[in-house]
């Protein structure tokens, strides 16, 4: 009887342990975040040991003065790897100490100067995360979006045309206005492809990826044609758009950091709070990870399919306007250089969480700052830089290959896995 | 006589877990040792350490009187230990000699595989052994129990004198199971000594030399087929009495609740598969639907719960026409469904408990507020739930496809039983569970019925029908051949129902019972 009531006291207890969530959640929730951050760390030093190997391999200077002794060419070797880093650092977060010296000095514009670097890789990394955002959220909701790369054309296509066609709008109208026809533009070119796999079973991977051609020579005809601007000769530019549409740089020229970094931030943390606060979120979760359940459960399938390729492609809409509206100020061929393609990449490192994104976009959007001055600096060819920089993510994407390299153990890729879902995997 | 396999004080400790503590196991040549526990219990750890899946903590595998070390399957294969796994490792585009003698390759000069040696191999060791099989077939043709088949003579072809059986019968219909037996049997007498590892207390009894029984990591019991009953297995198994028969008392059924008319259901290539069936649920009674798997069951429950759209007929819940309404639509209505296959449609196994638990209430009061989730309410209300339903699991964020399938049916149960419903459909609650839960999930129904509940149970487990009906429909090629009151009538003359013979004659004429054939 005694012991019977004893264990009644001791399951009222962890009911309230576990009601007041006092389960020592916290700690874990840390030890988790420290392993998960151990396996990219070590990833890019790998990725960097690698590109050492072949910055030393590719460099004629390195062969010369292996000619001229062994020791030499050791020395050069080392000197070589140094000076490309070292750029590639610098080009990406700017010079401690240069830093320190104009802040020291104090006059404003040569601070300015000093953290342009890492200014700029906030800039370059701006249209990565709203890429990578599309394509987190098509993977949440079980579809593999391929068109992003042809909806933020026609973002891009739709805020420009809103940027130089309405004149006179105070700014504080225009500008909304111009991002609000690019995420329309975005989101019709991905509810298409939605709308056919939800009411013919046509696959997204292949109606995007036709959705893309279709988007790309479209906007070609429209620079050559209707949206080309007057006496620029034969090329195919639009006009500049107006001064009331753009979004505002924080500092004078050469500095482009802008607003749109933060719109940027502004708009995860709104997907975040989508995909994981709302019922819309769980639903598309739901319907992401398994249809069958969600159809159990009176959800309808077809419905959140529309939805989520609509959504993805206004973001991705959104990531072509906010860089014409901030950076281009005009749309031109070529406008791309890949963002669609490589956020499937970030997205899928990040691990389909908005944070995640964001970090991966950093990640990404520094490495390729600093690769433009490293490029500058050391000579080497931008292919080189290209292929260092694939390694890096390669390893960063591929947690299995570190593992192996340094006999860790396995971390649970618990909901890794969730984008396979969409794309023949259990659907 | 040496035994042919020992194990001896074996011990295997997992992060929290004493999953084999100390065990004693000894197999005689030529028998059939049937090892029963729940899951859980330890059985599989205790296999893997003796086919060199794990190392022993502690203990020593002895074989014919030697002590040897297991230290990876391609060990325990070399000292005759072979596996049929639950899972099948078999490779669909492959032959079934191919399959064989994949990792053991008879080869010609210059390594070209000796296809034809393989084969006459094969359909000697078939011969022998009465496991009928054409070595020259596509695994992907097969149905399962051939293919169990395979996996049996890949083991003889390795020559392997100790033959572990992982839960056999999980994927097996009953008529193949009945087959394996036979084989087991046939193999047993040949010499070859077989563990066969089970839940199920009916294969025990048949097939059994001896059974030993295992519960948390301990060696519980050893007893012979002869001296125990269900009863008392249960009792071993779990360690406490269990009520294999629900406690049941009889009640008047109340109004119609829900009504099948005429209900016709075709396949995409107009196979008809429900075939004008008619049918009622009444408030306060079970209406079981016995059956061989596919004959229609699947697709009857799938109409009625929305998930499936009809040819032509009508389905009334509650006196309003739900024919072709939404899934939402019927469970708004104060219905619940417990699924036939829980982790395809009835869980979203990434997600965690908490999530699972509101599957199909989220986006109402009170835990949606708008569009915005109120997750200190969905938490709530998981604490609350495991706690009532009994549900083992470190927490509420754990993810449901890291628990064992019991308590992931549990959730089911807590999610569909908790809510206020008139109308339950369960569709093989119980499929592939332990004694403990299959107890446990029992009473949750009878309990609704006892409410007031209607309740349209599809089981091809006859002794759940049996068990739990108020009244009985079995079905039959896609129509409702019978309908009986489950007073009386025994458990063979439903058996010849499910098989598709009317028996108009050989039915007990007492009163109480009424047979509405529909033809």
């Amino acid at each position: 009887m005694k012991k019977e009531e004893q264990e009644k006291i001791d399951r009222g207890k962890a009911f309230l342990r576990k009601f007041n969530k006092e389960d020592g959640d916290e700690p874990k929730e840390k030890k988790s975040f420290w392993q998960s951050i151990r396996i990219p760390a070590l990833a890019i030093l790998t990725g960097l040991l690698i590109g050492a190997i072949l910055i030393v391999l590719t460099s004629p200077r390195v062969y010369e003065a292996f000619g001229q002794g062994f020791f030499r060419g050791i020395g050069t070797a080392l000197n070589e790897v140094y000076v490309s880093y070292r750029a590639l650092f610098t080009g990406a977060f700017g010079d401690l100490g240069k830093i320190i010296k104009a802040i020291q000095s104090g006059t404003p514009h040569q601070i300015r100067v000093a953290i342009n670097p890492i200014l700029e890789s906030l800039v370059v990394s701006t249209p990565y995360i709203f890429t990578g955002l599309a394509v987190a959220l098509g993977f949440r909701a079980g579809l593999f979006n391929i068109g992003v790369e042809g909806q933020l054309f026609i973002g891009t296509a739709c805020a420009t045309f809103v940027g130089y066609s309405i004149k006179g709008l105070p700014g504080f109208i225009h500008m909304p206005l111009a991002l609000l026809a690019g995420m329309v533009g975005g989101a019709l070119w991905g509810f298409i492809p939605g709308f056919l796999k939800a009411k013919t079973g046509g696959h997204e991977v292949i109606n995007t990826i036709m959705m893309n051609y279709i988007a790309f020579r479209l906007t070609d005809w429209l620079l050559t044609g209707p949206m080309t601007r007057q006496g620029a000769g034969s090329m195919p530019v639009s006009p500049i758009i107006e001064k009331s549409a753009e979004i505002p740089q924080f500092f004078p020229s050469p500095i482009r950091f802008h607003l749109g970094f933060f719109i940027a931030l502004g708009v995860a943390w709104f997907i975040w709070w989508l995909l994981f606060k709302t019922t819309w979120g769980l639903n598309l979760r739901t319907v992401g990870t398994n249809p069958r359940a969600a159809k159990y459960a009176g959800l309808s399938t077809d419905k959140t399919t529309m939805m989520g390729m609509s959504i993805s492609g206004a973001l991705a809409g959104l990531a072509g306007a906010v860089q014409t509206l901030a950076v281009n100020r005009s749309m031109a061929i070529g406008l791309s250089s890949g963002y669609g393609f490589d956020s499937i990449a970030l997205a899928l490192i990040g691990n389909n969480h908005p944070l995640g994104v964001v970090l991966s976009s950093l990640l990404f959007g520094s490495l390729r700052n600093g690769a433009t001055r490293m490029m500058v600096v050391s000579r080497i060819p931008i292919d080189i830089v290209s292929v260092i920089q694939a390694i890096i993510l390669m390893l960063v994407a591929a947690p299995g290959i570190i593992q192996a390299i340094y006999h860790l153990k396995d971390l649970k890729t618990g909901d890794n896995k969730v984008f396979l879902s969409g794309w023949g995997g259990k659907a | 006589m040496t035994p042919i396999l020992e194990l001896k004080g074996i011990t295997k400790q997992f992060p929290g877990v004493l999953a084999n503590d100390n065990i004693d196991l000894r197999l005689e040549q030529g028998e059939i040792l049937a090892l029963l526990g729940e899951n859980g219990a330890g059985k599989s750890t205790l296999m893997n350490i003796l086919y060199g899946l794990y190392q022993p903590d502690q203990g020593e595998i002895w074989i014919n009187g030697q002590p040897v070390t297991i230290e990876s399957p391609s060990d325990a294969i070399k000292a005759g230990i072979g596996m049929v796994h639950q899972h099948f490792m078999l490779i669909p585009v492959f032959t079934v000699t191919e399959n064989v003698m994949l990792g053991d390759e008879v080869v010609k000069k210059a390594g070209v595989l000796d296809r034809q040696a393989a084969a006459a191999r094969v359909e000697e060791i078939s011969k022998t052994y009465g496991l009928a099989v054409d070595p020259n077939d596509y695994l992907r043709d097969l149905p399962v129990g051939v293919q169990q088949r395979v996996e049996i003579i890949k083991l003889l072809y390795r020559e392997a004198e100790i033959l572990i059986f992982d839960e056999p019968t999980a994927v097996l219909t009953p008529q193949e199971a009945d087959e394996l037996f036979l084989i087991m049997r046939s193999l047993a007498e040949r010499g070859k000594s077989i563990i066969f590892i089970t839940h199920k207390l009916r294969e025990v009894l048949e097939i059994a030399d001896r059974i030993m029984v295992i519960r948390h990591g301990k060696m519980v019991g050893e007893t012979l087929p002869s001296e125990a009953d269900k009863n008392s297995l249960a009792a071993m198994m779990v360690g406490r009495d269990v009520n294999l028969v629900v406690e049941k008392k009889y009640q008047e059924p109340g109004d119609i609740v829900l009504e099948v008319k005429d209900l016709t259901v075709v396949d995409k290539f107009q196979n008809v598969i429900v075939d004008n069936v008619s049918l009622d649920v009444r408030a306060g009674e079970i209406l079981g639907i016995a059956g061989v798997q596919g004959n229609g069951q699947t697709e009857l429950v799938e109409v009625v719960t929305g998930l499936r759209k009809m040819e032509s007929g009508s389905v009334t819940l509650f006196g309003q026409n739900i024919s072709n309404a939404s899934p939402r639509k019927i469970t708004e209505l104060g219905s619940a469904h417990i699924p036939e296959d829980r982790q395809a449609d009835g869980l979203v196994l990434p997600f965690p408990i908490a999530e699972n638990l509101v599957l199909c209430t989220y986006y109402k009061e009170p835990f949606a507020n708008g569009i915005v989730l109120r997750y200190d309410k969905i938490m709530e209300n998981a604490v609350k739930l495991i706690e009532d339903f009994d549900i083992r699991t470190p927490g509420a964020l754990t993810p449901v496809g890291s628990l064992s399938g019991g308590n992931q049916q549990k959730v089911i149960i807590a999610r569909e039983l908790s809510r206020p419903i008139q109308f339950l459909v369960a569709s093989q609650p119980t499929r592939g569970l332990d004694v403990g839960s299959i107890e446990y999930i029992h009473n949750c129904i009878v309990q609704k019925r006892d409410e007031g509940c209607a309740v349209l149970l599809v089981s091809p487990e006859l002794d759940e029908i049996m068990e739990l009906s108020d009244r009985i429909a079995v079905m039959y090629r896609g129509e409702i051949i019978a309908v009986v009151p489950n007073r009386g009538i025994t458990k063979e003359q439903i058996g010849l129902l499910m098989a598709g013979v009317l028996p108009q004659d050989e039915i007990p004429t007492d009163e109480n019972i009424v047979i509405e054939a529909t033809f």
